[in-house]
């Protein structure tokens, strides 16, 4: 049973973590039909950017309330990241996926070598703040306490964009332009100035991502973001593009399968396991999550 | 489509226009359709009998060995990227899963080598005859979905193959550290540093075989109708052509094509890592390709030998004392190659979005342009 809740816990703090990434994702693939390969970019911004900030910027530091400013560092730069690649790369390649996908492409190849150059290609240890260090005792069982981090950030993050897609006109407008873009820029809304913006709540949020992965991994490295990004990848395509609700429970179901068939079975299967999952879902319900409307429209 | 192709049919179908301008852009004058390739086969076949030291190209002579090594490894990715190619550039397939077959090649031939000590010559069609059996099964199973979703399923297969081999199941496939090659399985032709000159040959083989064979199949009927998907699959099945075997056949002759290039990866290399089986592999091939152009003749075999060659040598520059001179603010991300390459790659997307292979093209549309108001 303590085996069973361990795993439960470290399987939704996985899945949190997943969802903090797809969220972004899918949003910005909904409404943009933007396969963002760069995402994975702004997680390794997000988690260099607190590394960093927890050294060296003034009043930040590695525990207590520092690191608290040394996240809303790191957040603060992958979103400025995530907006300045939307305006920079994405937009004037507006209308035109496959370049839009291989310009993402290259930037996800790009900022990772950057960020080697600089810091090197060795992982750095990630700093963890005497809060979340150690283990919690709950139901008998000793968990990890940055689980329970990342847990309670999905969950607020969750929170607050389900109030700003239902109470926001802003939100209305991305929910709208997510259901029928062509009819919503028909109604004389200019969608495109929402673009920037989910591109910037999207790369805020992996970059939260990033930071909170540096405290379950306890280390930061530069490609930690793409092999993250594929799991992203796979939970928005099983949770599908038009609501976050979807987007969460597949997060949680993805980290919890993943958590239970690599402890049960052979280490790695839960992996390919979750990789199973996907190609069933795609192959069984064909159009039902995000087939039917990215066939016709990326070509 | 995208404006871009607009200007690929004039490389890619030779067979459609009468007069098929020579791609060197030898423009007025008829050059026969095989003089490009002819040209370029036989500077390819007189390089390794060239002492000629092209200063700063290369760390040595042409027919040095270190040289001829980074021109077969060129090859062996132009080779692969070409049958990349054939699923996105001609057939208009994003598959994400490309590596998983060259890995296939790669690792089933060593497996085969390390477990049953079959000889090289054995292992290699045994592992190519592996792969195309694999990308037959899974294109199979993928194709029955399009666009993203294909890109998704067959990333998930790659990724399920590159996990299941950095696991190492069995102690098998060597974990991170990865399988070298048997030497003593090999042909001695291919042993030795002195003989780097025949991996120079089988490179450029394979080269030849996968440039050939795409170009052939394009040429053919099928490829009329690969072309037909990659405008509008919609209007191919209304014709009354099922378009879901052809998509097959060029998922396997593709996937096939690349785990032969994983043998020959595999005897040029002398080992395989799980580097060639992940995402980023493929990442990589798509950049070649695009790079290069897509769907065009000599794009995919360009843009590969440039990515390749450019990668090897800004980490060799990297390492060298050319850097030292510049600050370190500017060094350190110059000596990192897919920084570079990336960046690259995301200004040409910008500002040549055909990739080399319409340059010759823009530019001569240019001229045009400039020379007077209206053409």
């Amino acid at each position: 049973m303590s085996t069973v809740l361990l795993l439960a816990v470290t399987g939704l703090g996985l899945g949190a973590l997943y969802f903090l990434i797809a969220s972004g994702l899918s949003l910005i693939f909904g409404l943009m039909d933007v396969l963002n390969f760069a995402h994975g970019a702004f997680l390794a911004i997000g988690a260099y950017g607190t590394w960093w900030a927890a050294d060296h910027l003034p009043g930040a530091g590695p525990a207590g309330f520092g690191f608290a400013v040394a996240v809303a560092f790191g957040v603060a730069a992958g979103t400025l990241a995530a907006a300045l690649v939307e305006l920079c790369v994405i937009r004037p390649l507006y209308g035109r996926h496959r370049e839009q996908i291989l310009a993402t492409v290259g930037l996800s190849l790009a900022v990772p070598a950057l960020l080697q150059a600089v810091w090197g290609a060795d992982p750095l240890p990630f700093p963890k703040p005497g809060l979340v260090r150690g283990a919690v005792s709950f139901l008998g069982v000793n968990i990890p306490r940055d689980r329970f981090l990342l847990i309670l950030a999905a969950a607020a993050v969750f929170a607050a964009l389900w109030l700003f897609n239902s109470r926001t006109r802003y939100g209305l407008i991305v929910r709208a332009g997510v259901q029928d873009r062509a009819m919503v820029t028909a109604l004389g809304i200019d969608v495109r100035r929402s673009f920037t913006l989910v591109f910037a709540i999207g790369g805020a949020a992996a970059a939260l991502a990033g930071s909170l992965g540096g405290l379950y991994f306890g280390v930061v490295t530069p490609t930690q973001g793409l092999s993250l990004l594929i799991f992203a990848f796979i939970v928005v395509v099983i949770g599908g593009t038009t609501s976050l609700t979807g987007c969460a429970i597949a997060s949680v179901a993805v980290g919890l399968i993943q958590q239970f068939a690599n402890y049960y079975t052979v280490a790695g299967l839960g992996d390919i396991a979750v990789v199973i999952v996907l190609a069933l879902v795609l192959l069984t319900r064909q159009g039902g999550l995000t087939a039917r409307k990215s066939a016709e429209r990326v070509a | 489509m995208t404006d871009t192709d607009v200007t690929a049919p004039a490389a890619g179908t030779p067979a459609a226009s009468p007069e098929p301008p020579a791609p060197g852009g030898a423009r007025g004058r008829r050059l026969p359709r095989w003089a490009a390739p002819a040209a370029a086969l036989a500077a390819a076949l007189s390089l390794p009998f060239s002492t000629l030291h092209p200063p700063g190209l290369f760390e040595g002579a042409l027919n040095s060995p270190p040289t001829l090594h980074l021109l077969a490894f060129c090859l062996v990715f132009g080779g692969l990227a070409t049958s990349y190619d054939l699923l996105y550039g001609r057939v208009g397939l994003l598959s994400f899963g490309h590596a998983l077959y060259f890995a296939c090649g790669a690792y089933t031939a060593a497996l085969l080598m390390r477990l049953l000590e079959l000889p090289l010559l054995w292992a290699a069609p045994l592992a190519v005859a592996g792969g195309t059996l694999l990308s037959l099964l899974l294109g199979a199973v993928s194709l029955r979905v399009n666009g993203i979703a294909l890109a998704m399923v067959t990333l998930a297969f790659a990724q399920a193959g590159s996990i299941l081999v950095s696991r190492d199941p069995g102690r098998t496939t060597g974990g991170e550290e990865g399988l070298s090659l048997d030497t003593s399985l090999v042909p001695a032709a291919f042993v030795g540093v002195a003989n780097t000159v025949n991996l120079y040959w089988a490179a450029l083989a394979y080269a030849v075989v996968a440039v050939g064979l795409v170009w052939w199949l394009t040429a053919s009927p099928v490829g009329r109708v690969w072309q037909g998907i990659r405008a509008n699959e919609q209007r191919v099945a209304v014709l009354g052509v099922n378009p879901y075997p052809y998509k097959l056949a060029a998922f396997t002759v593709g996937g096939g094509l690349a785990s032969l290039g994983g043998v020959a990866y595999l005897l040029v290399t002398g080992g395989v890592t799980p580097a060639i089986t992940t995402a980023e592999f493929t990442l990589t091939l798509l950049v070649m390709v695009a790079l290069g152009g897509a769907g065009s003749r000599w794009g995919p075999l360009l843009g590969a030998v440039l990515y390749t060659y450019a990668d090897h040598r800004l980490l060799q520059l990297g390492g060298s004392d050319v850097f030292a001179a510049l600050p370190a603010w500017l060094a350190a991300p110059l000596s990192q190659p897919l920084f570079v390459l990336g960046v690259l790659f995301v200004l040409m997307v910008f500002f040549a979005p055909g990739g080399l292979a319409a340059l010759p093209g823009r530019v001569r549309s240019a001229l045009r342009d400039r020379k007077g108001p209206r053409v």
